[in-house]
Order: structure tokens, then sequence, then C-alpha cells
């Protein structure tokens, strides 16, 4: 090894000790029995979790898809604004996340409750009455779980489009109106193209927590919108004690995670060539 | 003869306060090769962009073709740019960036929608194009594969695609190594005359400027100093600013006695000026290769040599008159030390009247120090583009 590779070493250590390791430790749970013997009934049994898979994997894509339709003009806008603007702007997008995450989720279920802060006030402004209802059903929705996703990780895709939009070369703009490009030929030809590194980063950092959540799901879902997350979870500390069962799911689910992530970002490949000139 | 294209009348520019244009009148002519030459600052890139319509004056008008058209934006006018540092499209290969003109559709009488140009006459205008610029068989590359000169050859071809009536040239060679800018030259000039459109180049190099166009225009402090063909700027600078920055030029200070004839260094000499006040202190320009190189006993003038460069064709030789210091350019040599004189003849002495430049130039005392400055040039320009951003 060469001088070089000496300052390596604490990170190698660090990521076979709590990388490696546990994944192998994972690998080998998913395939044994309670009593240690190999199996594949784990992976055989998941079939009467298909739901849960397809409901983890549905919500991620809208909270990852509501995030990415607000984050992206956020982001934009943003780029274009003067340098005063850009750090008022981006220390307001980070400031909620100095606040713990779980205290920021419990707050929304205090608004989002059937008592809670917004049907109090539909109720004070008499709308409650006017539908001839007691409450509007927020907490324990699909909606509320994607509202929770949103709002945890919007950061995670404004910060990478932000920062792939405002290094655009200014010139390139100006060379695409001079060749006749109006403003949203501008954006369709060169901003969009040119920034899908950004989005792809962007949607891989809130896709995968969000598929894997289990906080959000289990306090505005209320139990009722069972994911992954929560599943696993089960398997390791709740009632449904069985690790192996636990392990594998997992494994199917990075699994998964894995694909998706090759597949969007062997989309935004060529691009990102292209940013780095 | 030639047809007036674009007018600017009294045009002022200014940022943050800081003037950068101050009024400006400038007629172009179609088809006709112009060059904005200056320092940098000069306002000559701030002058292009305006044409460009990528800034738009404070004050005074742009005419096209006569009509005004100081609001309408770059993407619906005549002209294209090519950028100082190309501005290439990185994620489209070298036929997608020569064809983006093309893939936006053109305008067609009377409809506000464009309509889409048919694949096959992309095809053909892009090939041609490639053609003209001397890149045919790189359609497919990367921009990241090109060398810097091929770079620039696309966004030349990027830029006449569209058959401008006018190109803008922002430096255009400014990144370029010595070799490929002289090519590079005589290239854009054979464009130029092939396409039968208005070039409007800026560039801080005099060279550049002589070797290429119809007309140029000198530019310093945000004001023309003179606009003339290369001949006349050369051999009738107006002003010192200007005999200084196109060539090398000894400024001398001196009194017009009368038509014809001039007195400096206490000394009458013939010219060929006129009509200048009696007894009025002028700027006296002598080019240093119009200098004659006599025995000191036949010269006009004695002096003695303090400083001699080899320069290939010829010595740049310093001689010392009376503590002002000449550069005098000459294929016989003379060593340090020498005594020397010189033979003046009228046509050798361009009389200028007195400018707020006068006395700043033309004194080769600090001659090595010179030759840093204009070293300095390219990186000064640099960091006004940067600016700009």
């Amino acid at each position: 090894m060469n001088k070089r590779g000496l300052f390596a070493v604490p990170y190698v250590i660090w990521m076979g000790l709590f990388v490696v390791a546990p994944i192998l430790i994972m690998l080998v749970y998913a395939f044994s029995t309670a009593g240690g013997g190999f199996t594949l009934d784990n992976f055989l049994g998941m079939g009467d979790y298909l739901s849960v898979f397809g409901r983890s994997f549905y919500l991620a894509l809208i909270a990852t898809l509501v995030c990415l339709l607000i984050g992206y003009p956020m982001s934009y806008w943003m780029a274009r604004e003067g340098a005063r603007f850009q750090k008022v702007a981006m220390l307001l997008i980070m400031l909620p996340m100095w606040m713990n995450f779980l205290l920021r989720t419990y707050s929304w279920m205090s608004i989002l409750e059937n008592n809670g802060l917004i049907n109090q006030f539909f109720r004070a402004i008499g709308l409650l009455d006017a539908l001839g209802v007691d409450h509007i059903q927020m907490i324990r929705t699909p909606g509320a779980v994607v509202l929770g996703m949103v709002y945890n990780y919007l950061p995670f895709m404004i910060l990478p489009i932000y920062s792939v939009i405002v290094k655009l070369d200014r010139s390139l703009l100006e060379a695409a109106a001079d060749l006749g490009a109006s403003a949203g030929q501008v954006f369709r030809k060169v901003i969009l193209p040119l920034s899908l590194p950004g989005v792809v980063s962007g949607v891989t950092m809130v896709f995968v927590p969000s598929v894997s959540t289990f906080a959000i799901s289990r306090l505005l879902g209320g139990g009722t919108q069972m994911m992954l997350g929560d599943l696993i979870e089960q398997q390791f500390l709740g009632g449904a004690y069985d690790p192996q069962l636990g392990a594998a799911i997992s494994m199917v689910m990075m699994a998964i995670v894995v694909v998706c992530m090759t597949v969007m970002n062997h989309f935004g490949e060529g691009e990102e060539q292209a940013v780095m000139l | 003869m030639s047809k007036e294209l674009i007018r600017l009348v009294n045009c002022s520019m200014a940022f943050d306060g800081e003037q950068v244009l101050d009024h400006i009148d400038l007629y172009i002519n179609d088809s006709e090769f112009l060059t904005l030459l200056g320092p940098s600052g000069c306002g000559k890139t701030t002058t292009l962009r305006i044409i460009g319509g990528f800034l738009t004056p404070l004050e005074g008008e742009v005419l096209f073709d006569g009509v005004r058209i100081n609001d309408i934006p770059p993407h619906l006018r005549q002209v294209n740019t090519v950028f100082q540092r190309y501005a290439l499209f990185p994620h489209l290969n070298v036929f997608e960036n020569v064809a983006f003109g093309l893939r936006l559709g053109r305008k067609v009488e009377g409809q506000k929608k464009k309509e889409r140009i048919p694949e096959e006459e992309i095809r053909e205008r892009v090939m041609e194009m490639l053609e003209v610029v001397s890149l045919k068989g790189f359609e497919n590359r990367r921009i990241t594969e090109l060398s810097g000169g091929q770079q620039q050859r696309v966004a030349i071809a990027r830029a006449l695609v569209n058959r401008p009536k006018v190109l803008l040239l922002d430096e255009p060679l400014g990144a370029l190594d010595l070799r490929l800018r002289k090519d590079m030259q005589s290239e854009l000039k054979r464009i130029q005359q092939q396409m039968e459109i208005t070039f409007i180049y800026v560039t801080h190099d005099q060279e550049e400027a002589l070797a290429m166009s119809d007309t140029i225009v000198v530019m310093d402090q945000g004001r023309i100093q003179q606009i003339g063909t290369p001949e006349d700027i050369y051999n009738e600078p107006k002003n010192a600013f200007v005999a200084d920055f196109i060539g090398e030029s000894n400024i001398l200070d001196g009194v017009m006695h009368e038509d014809f004839v001039v007195e400096f260094f206490n000394r009458k000499f013939k010219c060929l000026d006129k009509g200048f006040a009696p007894m009025e202190p002028v700027d006296v320009v002598i080019r240093p290769e119009d200098v004659d190189i006599v025995p000191p006993e036949s010269g006009q003038l004695r002096g003695t040599v303090t400083s001699v460069t080899f320069k290939g064709v010829h010595y740049d030789t310093i001689v010392d008159f009376k503590g002002f210091k000449w550069l005098i350019q000459t294929t016989d040599f003379h060593d340090v030390g020498e005594t020397i004189g010189i033979v003046l003849n009228p046509d050798d002495i361009h009389i200028m009247h007195k400018s707020q430049y006068s006395g700043l130039f033309g004194d080769y005392s600090s001659y090595s120090e010179e030759y840093d400055e204009i070293g300095d040039v390219a990186k000064l320009d640099e960091e006004e583009g940067a600016q700009d951003e």
C-alpha cells in the first residue's frame, strides 16, 4: 500500500465494520430458519405482504413527484435571484431540519388530527356545520403520509437541483437566446437537459428515505398505512417477532431500490459529463 | 455604394453608476468587416452587447435598417453572436450544436407560431456550414472532444447557419495560441467575404484589427477615439492614444509654426500637415520604422543608443535624444553607447492636436516595462469578461 493509501485505512475499517458486516449478517439471517438452518421460506412467504410493498413504492413515488414539482421551480427561481436572496432562501429551507425529525412529525399530527388545528379552524368559521360533518378526515390517510414525506424530504430535492442550476454558465442561455430561442425554448432545450443530473440525485435522495420510512407512516398514517419500514420494524421490535423475515424483506427492498437507482442514474448519465465540462 | 445597416445614435451606458459608454455615435455598413478596438474597459464589449440585444442603452437609439430596435429581445434580432468562450452546448454534439437555431423553427410572416424546418433542409444547411468552417466529418463528435480551434469553428458555424445579416464576434480568438490565431484570422476574413455578411469584431489586439478589418473603431474610456480604414488609423492617428495603441509610436511635444512647418527639439522640420493655429502646441508622432539612421555628422538630430533588442526581421533600438528616448526599428545593428544621427522626411512626421492623452505615451524611457504591460492586456480582459457575467 502506498503512503496516500494509508489515509483511507480508518474509512475502510469503518465501512467494513458498520456497512459491509451488517449487510452480510442480514444476508445470513434472510436465508436462515429460527433454528439456524438454511431456508428459502422467508422469501417464499413474502407474497402475503405484496400490498405493503405496493403501498410503500406507490406513496414514495407520489411524494418524490410532489417534491420534484415543488422543488424544481423553487430551485430555478432561487438560482436566478441575487446572492443575498439565495442565502436567505437557503436558510429558510434548512431551518426546519434543525428541529428534531420526530418533533416535526408530531407537530403535523396535532395539525391534522380530527380535533386538530385545521379542523378547529374549519369549525370556527362554520365550514364543518355547513358541510354537515363533525370533522374532515386528514390524519390516518395516505395523503397525510405523503405530506409528511414531502415536508421532511423536500430540502433534499431542492439542494441538488439548485446547485446544478446556479452553476449553469449564463453565456449558454445567452447563446440560446441569440440563436432565436424564446424564454420557453431556452428552458426546454438548455436549462432542463443540463439540470437533469441534479434532478436525478434529488429524486434519489427523496425516494430512498421515503420508501423505507416507518415513523412518518406510523404517526401520520396511524397504523392504517403500513409501509415496508413499519413491517420490518415489527419483525425486529414488534409483536410479530421474526428477524429472519425482517432481514429478507430488507434485502428485497434494497434490491428493488438499487435497480430503480441504476435505471435513474443511467438516465442522467450523458448529462452528468456535460455539466462537468 | 454600400448601404448603412446599423446605426447607434448617442448611445450611453452605465453599470452601477459608472459610465462605460459615453454618447457613442456609430454606423455600420452592410457586408463590412468592422472592428471595435481598444483596451479592456473601453466599452467595446458593451457596444457589441447592445447591438446583440443583451443590453439596452440607458440613452440613445439603436437602429437596424432604419428601424429602432432598442426594445427587441436578442432572439428576435437578425444578429448572431460568437461568444468569447464559445458557449457551446455541452449536452449536444457538433451537429446538434450547429442545428440548434434551425431546430427552433423559422418565423413566418404574419404568423405567431414558428414553422418547423424540414429535417432534410436542416441536415443540408448544417453540413454546408460545417464545410465552410472545415469541420466535415466531425458532426458526431462531442464538444468535449474538440480542440479550442475546433470549438471556435463550431461556434462560428452555429452562428452563421441562421443566415444572420450581422455576425458579432467577441474576442473570438482570445483563447487560441498565436499560430492558430493567425490561421483563424484569414479563415474568418475568407468566411466573411464568402458569405457577404457584416462582421462586427471586438478585440484588444491591434495587429488582428489591422489585418482583418475594412473599418476600425478605436475606443477608450467609453468614447470613440477614431474611426477609419486600417491605413488611416495607422498613418493618421487622431491623438496620442490612437498613435500609441496602434503600433509603436514616438510622441513628442512640438509647436506648429505655420502650415507645413513644425518645431521640436529646438529645430524646425518640414511636414505635410496644415490647418493648425499659428504657434499651436501639438503632439508629433514618428513611427519607429520611418526613422532613417545616418552618420552623426549628417543627422538632423544626434542621439546615443541605450538598448538594442533583436526582433528577427529588425532591431528594436532605443536612442536617447536629450533625455527623451525614442524607439527606432532598423535592420542595421548599432551597439549600445554608439552615437548616431537621424533624418526625418516630411511624410514621416505626423501632427496631432493636443488631447487629454498628450504626455501620457510615446516616451520609451521605460521600454521594457511597456512590454510587460502589453503582456498583461490579455489577463485584464479576462477579468473584464468575468465581471460581465
